[in-house]
């Protein structure tokens, strides 16, 4: 048990590629073994994680289940969760078996090379959250473009060449420029080794602009940020669904993520002197794609910039440098990337039936598949914010976070809040209410047992987000404290050492 | 016998050549068929194996010829990865120089040949060394690239890297001989010393001198923009001939081109690292754009080099240890990358013969995608992206420009890299999302070896039992430069 432990992160890490192993030595026709394998891979990974929530220590701010070992010289390959990152895992984890579920039927042709790929990106993607090595972080985060260039690319709708290209281009360019900052925090610090650069932090002010910038060019884009969140839209509309349910639940994950384990403790100065910028690109973001969003004829599409404009919260939030605003921000992202995953799961039921993302082709939906309104409904008022479901306790933390910042920028973001309805009303009364007149829904059946089965475990934690947050906010208190507490000493400590250059 | 003994370090040149001198005494006394050339293809890759066993065991490092000929860290380092690249590509000729009916028994022959100067190129710490060692190597090689006589494209290729490469050693000279003006010394070493004192860099024989020996070997390395040559010589030379073109004389080249600048001109250092930035600039920039709109994957790969040299010459404008530490790590990975890139390109076959058209790739994947897959891992590879080894060969790069402070060619360098994504991802799409094409012939064994190889090479660089010995390795052979 003990042995267990103190390897747990990377047996989760590796544990879907070793399933991913186990699928490549099937032959190409055993289709429904490949499905099996991966869907038995995924369960237990998420099982196994499930251990590293349980022996967690909430009232530890740093971090948790550190493992060590040589690699290239100061290079290490250092893994480690904090109440930042923790949650992270325990999300991806939790969505791939629901992904892979979602993809049983709807995904008939190279089974085996998709279920190897999906195994591939959820590795990398669990290391994303478990790196403590810059290099290592970098090598998992870059290293999904791989895996999801693929998914788009050969099980994508008919734009599907285009989309892969542009997500991998706009994603790799944001990319190399962080590499090079990266390189030159270890040039400067001597070390890879992330609790070291946290807890040093506060690199030269005259890099840390710079610096802030190259990171910010990754993370914006990952994130994605207005203006650069073009690639977003076309890569959700095209990839399959759970591509889609992945992209936005947890790739998306990884820029704001980023922007806390690195921007805010290893440039503090910089991020205070940039917040503005974050700041107005935020409020444009969620004020603008939740416009744009409303003129969306493709249900995809529609969330898509949904996401943008939820995202916006999540960066503003994390810009307030306040505990409320990082732990909302941080309680955005796990609830988006619940409901946003949801939502993409529920177009994918009916993308299944009718193949079409046209909003005009539904109508009426009600009247044949009520198992399926209520769930859309459900997932529909959390996109919106309503209290009682997850999505409301994001939103309300991170605009509370920036009413003590800026009066300003928090009224421009909550007027996003009710633009949020708009969209996300209006297509729920485009798809689902109204007369069912078209013809070709009139045989549409309402969700499967699989169906259920992926959508109920979606509801019941949207719901119990919703009235009790405390699991998910203990859990985060404390990491975020110390980020807040160190991020305010740093941002001292240089001004008051700038106060005392210029007295002499 | 003593007396001898100081030429031990040149042991593994005598392997070499006096193995290529055997062979070609056995060779004219065989049956001039494909079995006879095989067998001494074989007999070449054994010479191969024993250079290199003689390379690893040599002594410690010494200068001889009052250090024309330089035996240390560096140029063992550097031999190794010539014979690597040599080796791999001599194991690429068997079937399919076979299949073009141009195996001749003085292929490997002159491969061999070429190595020995390769290996001399590696060694060199004299201008007349240098130039030896270069053209023994070249006039190898002009040979070798049109050895199917009755095929036009392939005459015309050799005709071109003649003519090219005569006009490059011409130029060279010509460096050469202005810093022997300068210096009034051909050595390595007596030139740093001539060019140490200050001033030097307004010295018009130096500067010109070293100007023109630089465009000499920008020419062998194939750098923007002295790289016109490349991609006929590339698509018009037999793939495996291109194969070997790709990878070892650049290895050779590129440790030419840091031997020269770091120990013959540390006391110019200024003006020589502006012409490496601009080439490496150049190279990248030319290279990635270049490749966007081959529709011929042997003038795909050709763009390629010319980009990876710009690569290989970032962490060389450095000029640090760090730097030719990053040289030698860069063209370590890139042989292996190219090298297995050339084994999917040789396995590109129907019955109508090898095919080298990108689209025919279309669809690879369902055909075969154990060769899809090595072919897109190479193609990620090249492309930089991270665990595979092409990250590692950047990391190292562009880690030198960093710590020298050359910050925005890293940058320039690192965009370029993404505009080279695009072309690399281009082959990958094909092979990937299109339709399937007709499905090439079965995947003959050296193919398969060089490829199955270079893949798990290519993959597994990022476990520390592979990486670790190889940037270890790198660095004290660069420490050894002096």
């Amino acid at each position: 048990m003990n042995l267990a432990v103190s390897n747990i992160l990377s047996l989760v890490t590796f544990l879907p590629a070793l399933g991913a192993l186990g699928i490549a030595t099937l032959n190409r026709e055993s289709k429904g073994n490949a499905r099996w394998i991966a869907l038995w891979t995924t369960l237990i990974t998420f099982a196994v994680s499930l251990l590293i929530w349980i022996n967690f220590d909430k009232s530890n701010p740093g971090f948790q289940f550190v493992e060590e070992a040589a690699w290239l010289g100061p290079i290490k390959y250092k893994m480690g969760v904090d109440g930042i990152s923790m949650l992270f895992v325990i999300l991806t984890t939790f969505l791939m078996p629901l992904c892979v579920l979602a993809s049983w039927e709807s995904i008939e042709e190279r089974v085996k090379e998709y279920m190897i790929a999906f195994l591939l990106l959820e590795t990398l993607m669990i290391g994303v959250f478990c790196a403590l090595d810059v290099v290592l972080f970098y090598l998992f985060f870059e290293g999904g473009l791989i895996p999801m260039f693929i998914i788009i690319g050969v099980w994508g709708g008919k734009r599907r060449v285009y989309a892969s290209f542009k997500f991998f281009l706009y994603t790799l360019l944001g990319s190399v420029l962080m590499l090079l900052a990266m390189m030159a925090i270890y040039l400067h610090a001597g070390t890879t080794d992330i609790p070291t650069l946290i807890d040093k932090g506060n690199l030269p002010v005259a890099w840390q602009t710079w610096l802030w910038l190259a990171f910010f060019a990754s993370f914006a884009v990952k994130m994605p940020m207005w203006p650069v969140h073009t690639w977003l839209p076309d890569a959700h509309v095209e990839a399959p669904t759970a591509g889609s349910v992945v992209l936005a639940a947890v790739l998306l994950k990884m820029g704001g993520y980023g922007f806390l384990r690195f921007s805010l403790p290893m440039f503090p100065v910089a991020s205070v002197e940039l917040a503005p910028l974050v700041f107005t690109l935020s409020v444009v973001a969620i004020v603008y794609t939740s416009l744009v969003a409303l003129a969306q004829e493709d249900v995809k599409k529609l969330i898509a910039y949904s996401s943008v404009a939820h995202m916006g919260y999540v960066t503003l939030g994390i810009f307030t440098f306040n505990q409320q605003g990082i732990d909302g921000a941080i309680f955005q992202m796990l609830s988006h990337g619940i409901v946003s995953a949801a939502l993409f799961l529920c177009v994918g039921v009916v993308y299944d039936r009718m193949h079409t993302r046209d909003i005009a082709a539904y109508g009426g939906l009600a009247e044949r598949m009520p198992i399926y309104a209520a769930c859309f409904m459900v997932f529909t008022m959390a996109n919106v914010g309503l209290p009682g479901t997850s999505g409301f306790v994001g939103e309300f933390l991170t605009l509370l976070g920036a009413f003590k910042v800026n009066t300003w920028v928090a009224l421009f973001a909550t007027t996003g809040v009710v633009l949020s309805a708009v969209y996300a009303l209006w297509l729920y009364r485009r798809m689902i209410f109204g007369v069912l007149d078209k013809p070709s829904l009139k045989a549409i059946t309402d969700m499967g047992p699989r169906e259920i089965a992926i959508m109920a475990p979606l509801v019941v934690l949207t719901l119990l987000l919703g009235f009790y947050p405390a699991p998910i906010l203990d859990v985060t208190a404390q990491s975020v404290k110390k980020l807040v507490t160190q991020h305010e000493m740093a941002v001292k400590a240089t001004r008051s050492a700038a106060v005392a250059g210029q007295r002499n | 016998m003593a007396a001898l003994e100081a030429y031990a370090p040149l042991i593994p040149e005598i392997i070499l050549v006096i193995g290529a001198l055997a062979l070609l005494i056995y060779g004219v006394y065989r049956p001039d068929n494909d079995r006879e050339a095989a067998g001494v293809t074989w007999l070449a890759l054994a010479v191969m194996v024993v250079a290199g066993y003689a390379v690893v065991e040599a002594g410690p490092s010494s200068r001889l010829f009052e250090g024309a000929f330089v035996d240390d860290g560096f140029a063992r380092f550097v031999k190794l990865m010539i014979l690597a690249g040599a080796g791999g590509a001599l194991l690429l000729c068997f079937d399919e120089m076979r299949d073009l009916r141009a195996f001749k028994f003085e292929l490997p022959i002159l491969l061999l040949l070429a190595t020995a100067g390769m290996f001399v190129m590696a060694s060199a710490g004299d201008l007349m060394s240098l130039y030896l060692g270069l053209e023994l190597q070249s006039l190898a090689l002009y040979v070798v690239a049109a050895i199917r006589r009755d095929d036009a494209k392939s005459s015309e290729a050799g005709l071109k890297y003649f003519v090219l490469g005569a006009l490059s050693s011409g130029m060279l000279l010509y460096g050469a001989s202005l810093l022997y003006g300068f210096a009034g010394t051909t050595s390595f070493a007596g030139i740093a010393a001539a060019a140490a004192g200050a001033g030097a860099g307004q010295n018009l024989l130096l500067v010109f001198g070293l100007v023109f020996l630089i465009v000499g070997i920008a020419f062998k390395v194939s750098a923007v923009p002295f790289h016109m040559w490349t991609p006929d010589v590339y698509e018009g030379a037999p793939t495996p001939i291109t194969a070997f073109l790709a990878a070892a004389p650049k290895v050779a080249a590129m440790a030419l081109f840091v031997r020269v600048v770091t120990t013959a001109m540390p006391g110019v250092k200024p003006q020589w690292q502006q012409i490496v930035v601009f080439l490496a600039i150049a190279s990248m920039v030319v290279g990635a754009l270049g490749a966007i709109g081959q529709t011929n994957i042997k003038r795909l790969m050709a763009y390629s080099s010319i980009a990876n040299m710009g690569y290989a010459l970032v962490p060389l404008a450095a000029g640090s240890p760090d730097g030719v530490q990053g040289v030698l790590i860069y063209m370590a990975i890139y042989i292996v990358m190219t090298l297995g890139a050339f084994a999917c390109i040789l396995s590109m076959r129907r019955e109508s013969g090898p095919v080298e058209d990108i689209s025919e790739l279309a669809g690879l994947s369902r055909n075969n995608l154990g060769m899809a897959f090595a072919l897109a891992m190479f193609m990620f590879s090249l492309a930089g992206i991270p665990p595979l080894a092409g990250f590692f060969a950047k990391w190292f790069a562009f880690l030198a420009a960093i710590n020298a402070g050359l910050y925005w060619l890293a940058v320039i360098g690192v965009v370029a890299s993404v505009i080279g994504a695009y072309y690399y991802l281009r082959v990958v799409k094909i092979m990937f999302f299109d339709e399937a094409a007709a499905p090439f012939l079965g995947i003959r064994a050296k193919e398969g070896l060089v490829m199955v190889v270079s893949l798990l090479l290519v993959l597994g660089f990022v476990a520390p039992f592979i990486a670790s010995p190889v940037v270890e390795a790198a660095d004290v052979a660069a420490r050894s430069l002096k």
